[in-house]
């Protein structure tokens, strides 16, 4: 009898144990082991890999300037953009940037409102990558433009022309969308840092950083009166951040869906682009983390469980994707003009059928992967999953914007893109630019909210029922110990 | 004691845990005290209500700012388009919501940002590069793993000796008296640092 108690005690145990939710740090690891993890990172030597990549990434970043210069010097016509086609590369690539920004938004604004703490190791690197993202993707509308040099004429300020810009162009309205967008997105960034400026602040070593975090951190003292006002204006700020972000995707995708091109005209385009940018935000937000997570051990910061999280979030939005797709066909047939179901067969079995095909198998089969256990667990497995959608999203937008115009209503205004040397060698650059200003972001700022980590470890909550009755009975542990 | 009382800025005393420094918080303000703060790495839950703070004010600056995105929005829009320059486009009326309602969104947005920013800066009085705590060698952990209340000399309360017992008394350690003045600071300001 008193072994099965105790069989019984045992399973019971072990049932606890699994169903117990895993801390999000682990190790127990206390609040300086936080600060001395994450601070050192920025005060150590530049390691011998992070140069190497830098010069690389730097050099790729050069490209951009480079081509851009190129392209201004000698005319819009060396990007293989002409009639019918005439966005092609530059606005696939402003979508596919613009979308990756969305899961740093996501991260920060969404997740903090609906309180799901797991976001904390992961928001400042996930909206850092947002705001290099948005960088990225500015370039290409404004050289889109042609002469780039009037780009000015966008904003509504007083011209010789005496004309002012036309409020009812989406276009327009994509140009208040992007850099309101920018703007918050920096700002929130920004002040998610100020109290980490403060840390790196106080830790400073040589009289330079402590210059440069001290005006960063804007004399940042962690006193309860301030934090009680911080805390009111990060969440306004992630109040005001929520429908940005789901905002700015709708405004993109208005570019599209307000013309009466068939493929593009179409009302299911807002929540389809800002489901796709999601997708393919988190799958950034991985490929990015994965590789850091190992480099500079933050696994007890960054679990399996934010992994884990992380690949259900992709597999969800897949899958919405995945539907938006068939249900795209789905209204093209049942709408009954021939031009909308043209337009829609010709996507999937026309000359870029290679295309569709391959956003296919990247955005809708690729990530049902995540359906096992296996493959969210296992990082490496987690790393080459996603550069599926990190793939499939480039071509998603490519789809959408390239095969619904090279096909006009008149098949002797038919055509086929096909990029230039220009085209890829820009896009390479900003892939470049990417990376290079993220690596420099590792380098000299906090990749971890470590304020934010610190408070959602158990010692900081002063009402967390276990760590209080430790505290206020000491001797629970070797009492038990006394009775075994 | 030395030195005079005005350069005193306060007294300062270390907790163990942002657990006790909330039970400190409590009594110091069940005590009465007004002209006092505490210091921590990240925000303590429940410590407003110790503190007896009521709602931030950073709220208003928002609502002012989003009122006046709006409204800039709106005047932008209606005076360009249907009174300064009417400019008929694809035969749409000169002023109309639906096309407007992005752009008043989004500016709307853009400029309660502002204003929460601004209202959190003018509230907290940042930047302020310089204060008195930073005096206090052991002060740098209040961004590490430091726990700290400080009671100010100006408040009517303070008395060096009885607010000294009453910090022992609700277990603050390491009881520290913080100078205006980085030189008469019983403790080096900082860590050497080098150039």
């Amino acid at each position: 009898m008193r072994a099965d108690n105790a069989s019984a005690q045992a399973a019971f145990a072990k049932a606890a144990d699994y169903l117990e939710r895993q801390p999000l740090v682990s190790n127990h690891r206390p609040l300086s082991w936080i600060t001395q993890h994450v601070c050192q990172i920025v005060e150590e030597r530049a390691p011998k890999w992070w140069w190497i990549l830098t010069l690389v990434f730097g050099g790729m970043a050069a490209l951009t300037p480079a081509m851009l210069t190129y392209l201004v010097s000698t005319g819009v016509g060396v990007w293989g953009l002409n009639v019918p086609v005439c966005w092609a590369w530059d606005i696939t690539n402003f979508v596919f940037w613009i979308g990756i920004g969305h899961a740093g938004t996501l991260i920060s604004a969404i997740l903090f409102l609906t309180r799901q703490k797991w976001r904390t190791s992961i928001n400042r690197s996930a909206e850092a990558m947002t705001i290099f993202a948005v960088i990225c993707a500015g370039i290409f509308p404004a050289f889109h433009v042609g002469r780039v040099w009037m780009a000015w004429f966008l904003a509504p300020i007083p011209n010789a022309n005496a004309i002012w810009q036309n409020f009812r162009s989406p276009l327009l309205w994509d140009v208040f969308a992007v850099s309101t967008y920018f703007t918050v997105s920096l700002i929130f960034w920004y002040l998610g840092l100020i109290p980490d400026l403060a840390s790196l602040r106080d830790r400073a070593t040589t009289r330079l950083r402590q210059m440069v975090y001290g005006l960063l951190a804007l004399g940042w003292r962690g006193s309860n009166r301030h934090w009680t006002h911080y805390e009111k204006a990060y969440l306004i700020l992630a109040g005001i951040s929520t429908p940005l972000v789901l905002s700015v995707h709708s405004v993109v995708s208005f570019d599209f869906a307000t013309s009466i091109v068939p493929g593009w005209h179409t009302t299911i385009f807002p929540p389809y682009f800002v489901a796709g940018a999601i997708f393919g935000g988190f799958a950034m937000v991985l490929t990015l983390l994965i590789p850091f997570r190992e480099i500079y051990k933050l696994h007890d910061l960054v679990t399996d469980k934010h992994i884990d999280n992380m690949c259900k979030i992709i597999l969800l939005t897949g899958s919405l994707v995945g539907y938006a797709y068939s249900m795209e066909f789905f209204i093209a047939w049942y709408s009954g003009n021939p031009f909308e179901i043209y337009a829609f067969t010709n996507r999937a079995f026309g000359p870029y059928w290679w295309a569709y095909w391959a956003m296919i198998t990247c955005n809708v089969a690729a990530p049902q992967l995540f359906w096992f256990k296996y493959c969210r667990q296992n990082p490496w497995v987690v790393l080459a999953i996603v550069m599926f959608p990190n793939t499939g999203m480039w071509f998603e937008r490519f789809v959408i914007i390239v095969t619904s115009i090279h096909r006009d209503f008149l098949p002797s205004s038919w055509g086929y893109f096909s990029p230039t040397w220009v085209d890829i060698t820009l896009f390479i650059g900003t892939i470049g630019l990417f990376v290079f200003l993220f690596l420099l972001f590792v380098r000299f700022l906090p990749i971890i909210n470590m304020f934010e980590v610190k408070g959602i470890t158990p010692q900081a909550d002063p009402h967390d029922p276990i760590h209080h009755a430790e505290e206020k009975q000491p001797s629970l542990a070797s009492s038990k110990e006394v009775h075994a | 004691m030395s030195r005079s009382s005005s350069s005193l800025f306060g007294l300062g005393a270390e907790f163990s845990s942002a657990n006790a420094l909330l039970g400190a918080a409590e009594k110091i303000h069940a005590k009465g005290f007004r002209k006092w703060d505490v210091y921590s790495p990240f925000p303590i839950h429940g410590m407003d209500h110790a503190m007896g703070f009521k709602r931030s004010r950073v709220s208003l600056f928002s609502l002012i700012g989003g009122c006046i995105g709006l409204a800039t929005a709106f005047s932008l829009i209606y005076y360009t388009s249907a009174l300064n320059y009417p400019l008929i486009t694809q035969g749409k009326p000169y002023f109309a919501l639906e096309p407007s309602f992005p752009i008043f969104f989004e500016l709307t947005i853009l400029i309660t940002a502002f204003g929460t920013i601004l209202g959190l800066l003018l509230l907290t009085l940042l930047p302020r590069l310089h204060h008195p705590v930073f005096n206090w060698d052991r002060f740098q952990r209040a961004t590490d793993d430091g726990f700290f209340l400080v009671l100010e000399a100006q408040d009517p309360q303070f008395h060096s000796d009885s607010s000294r017992k009453l910090l022992e008394g609700i277990g603050g350690t390491h009881i520290t008296e913080i100078f205006q003045d980085p030189e008469e600071s019983p403790h080096p300001v900082r860590a050497e640092v080098s150039t």
